[in-house]
């Protein structure tokens, strides 16, 4: 009877030694691709101009790179469960333009605080938009499933216009055009540290994955199978929140990867969070890397933002999950 | 044994339901028969806790259920509603090990195993084990739900409409499976039905509402009578016994010819 159950443990292990050894290559040549030159002979020979590249820029650039893929991703797919609904993530429920706002305020009025009150002020505005964002999907509850998204585009398009006109008010328009568009290139050692917050959060959904899954299938199932619903889902928007808010701070914005991978993901594992979550985060990871390597690339040895990259590849993978779904 | 008393809900100033007082007998299937508005959505699903009572109580075994923590009446009292706004891609023994979460809260056990595996093979949905629901038929689907909902392991089992959408064949196994449930593991069945017929070959006990009040409960010979049928639903019926069972004829009401 255990012998179907095995057969698909061990067809998802071969899959996930795939991805992780893609991903494993994927990191490699992210450490070695650059403006500067670095190569592998270098390092084996502890050249120490080589070493401080490394250590310095490429990899804390590569760790960002892990974590945000990571923590967006798993955050497309909190945020999916708690929804219902498959095309919600950070960019389509007003998250990254929140987080945009946030930050805004924390630079005008508390610039003291430095990256404390950025990440505070972040947080609050993220969990207090996402909670006005489920509360306006659930008030309406949409018939169409598409509809959902491009409610969640408009409202992040209302906050993004508050953020740009308080911006232009306060000068700082200029500035703020770096955070609308995620960037790597700024990412060196001393200034991407509050990325790490990410490594607790994917832990915790990891322990959590069960009851996130019961959270999809609804409040009335959720609560017959004894979970306490608001509990869970309060605890997800908390998650999502942090997630966002030092993705946001560290690098910017990235559209669509929260989105992508869990749909990809459910193709063909299923909703299963507690067998899909390691996929998931995997391939977020892997698809910021592709998105960056090809971005240092194209312009060799100029880099074209992240942001710029994962929206043309996102929005497009998200017209196919669209176009698959209507069928 | 579940005991219903005074219990008071109203929308706004429309009132769902004025002072129903019930009582569902341990053990036995009790159907929720009446017309459609009368409340026994409603009431089911006050009595899982799915829905907040105005006044009134609800007692388990003479235990007030609110007075219950929920993650311990989950496992006491499972509901089960209709399922068609479901749309996660799970398979079905995935499904069917939720069930276990009151028990397992994630990580499944040998003796959750154990009840899942008793549970699809109850239904026989061995074959369908590693299938995804979204690629089941509406009868195959509900089974899966109701395997889920058998592996929670609860004295009680709520349904709302089980038979919603089905054919014949598949309304026909889940009303079998759940007389199984009270005969063979002596397990208290109450589920809201539409379908006269099936309430009344199947149930031990029938509780028939209308418009917010309970009409008459009793067993099903003295409530399937042609007199009460003709007042709750307000056509004509004809009650004819057959070898097997009574048929409650209302496709011909004389009435209006």
């Amino acid at each position: 009877m255990y012998k179907h159950t095995t057969n698909e443990k061990i067809y998802t292990s071969i899959n996930m030694l795939f991805i992780g050894l893609l991903f494993f290559i994927l990191c490699v040549i992210s450490l070695l691709v650059g403006a500067k030159q670095l190569y592998l002979s270098q390092i084996m020979s502890f050249s120490s101009e080589a070493w401080l590249t490394l250590t310095a820029s490429r990899f804390p650039r590569l760790m960002s790179l892990i974590l945000a893929g990571v923590g967006l991703s798993v955050c497309g797919v909190i945020l999916q469960q708690i929804v219902r609904n498959k095309f919600v993530e950070p960019a389509t429920s007003g998250g990254l333009d929140a987080a945009k706002l946030g930050i805004l305020i924390s630079l005008i009025h508390f610039p003291t605080l430095g990256i404390v009150g950025k990440m505070l002020s972040t947080l609050v505005f993220c969990l207090i938009s996402s909670v006005f964002f489920i509360t306006i999907i659930r008030l309406i509850r949409f018939k169409n499933a598409v509809l959902v998204p491009v409610i969640g585009l408009m409202y992040g398009a209302i906050l993004s216009a508050i953020a740009e006109f308080y911006a232009y008010q306060n000068n700082i328009l200029q500035s703020m055009q770096g955070w609308l568009l995620g960037d790597f290139s700024r990412v060196v050692q001393g200034h991407y540290e509050i990325i790490y917050f990410i490594f607790p959060i994917v832990a915790l959904t990891y322990l959590f994955a069960h009851r996130f899954t019961i959270v999809g299938m609804g409040e009335t199932l959720a609560t017959s199978l004894g979970l306490n619903y608001v509990g869970v889902t309060a605890l997800g928007l908390i998650l999502v929140a942090i997630t966002i808010s030092s993705v946001v701070i560290t690098v910017g914005a990235i559209p669509f990867v929260g989105l992508i991978i869990p749909n990809l993901a459910a193709m063909f594992y299923g909703d299963n969070l507690k067998r899909t979550l390691p996929i998931i985060a995997l391939g977020g990871a892997s698809v910021l890397l592709i998105c960056d390597i090809f971005g240092r690339l194209l312009l060799y040895p100029f880099e074209i933002p992240i942001g710029l990259t994962a929206s043309c590849v996102g929005g497009f993978m998200f017209l196919i999950v669209i176009w698959k779904t209507k069928k | 044994m579940i005991h219903v008393n005074n219990i008071h809900k109203s929308y706004g100033t429309k009132s769902v339901l004025n002072n129903v007082s019930a009582s569902f007998p341990a053990g036995q299937l009790t159907s929720l028969i009446g017309p459609n508005g009368a409340g026994k959505t409603t009431l089911l699903m006050m009595i899982g806790r799915l829905l907040k009572v105005d006044s009134g109580e609800i007692f388990i075994n003479e235990q007030n259920i609110t007075d219950i923590r929920i993650s311990m009446f989950a496992k006491q009292v499972a509901t089960l509603r209709q399922s068609q706004d479901f749309t996660m891609r799970l398979t079905v023994e995935e499904l069917v090990a939720f069930g276990r979460f009151p028990y397992s809260r994630g990580s499944l056990t040998k003796e959750d195993h154990q009840a899942i595996d008793n549970a699809i093979s109850f239904l026989s949905l061995e074959p369908l084990r590693q299938s995804y629901i979204d690629e089941l038929s509406g009868g195959q689907r509900q089974m899966a739900f109701l395997a889920m909902t058998i592996a929670q392991e609860t004295d009680y089992l709520l349904l709302d409409e089980p038979l919603n959408n089905l054919d014949m064949k598949h309304a026909v196994e889940i009303m079998r499976a759940l007389r199984r449930l009270c005969d063979e593991q002596n397990r208290t069945v109450i589920l809201v039905i539409h379908d006269i017929n099936f309430a009344a070959n199947y149930s031990n006990h029938i509780v028939a509402m209308k418009s917010g009040n309970v009409y008459d409960s009793g067993s099903v010979k003295n409530i399937v009578t042609e007199e009460n049928l003709k007042a709750l639903y307000e056509i004509e019926f004809e009650i004819l016994q057959s070898k097997h069972g009574i048929v409650c004829n209302y496709f011909h009401p004389q009435e209006e010819f």
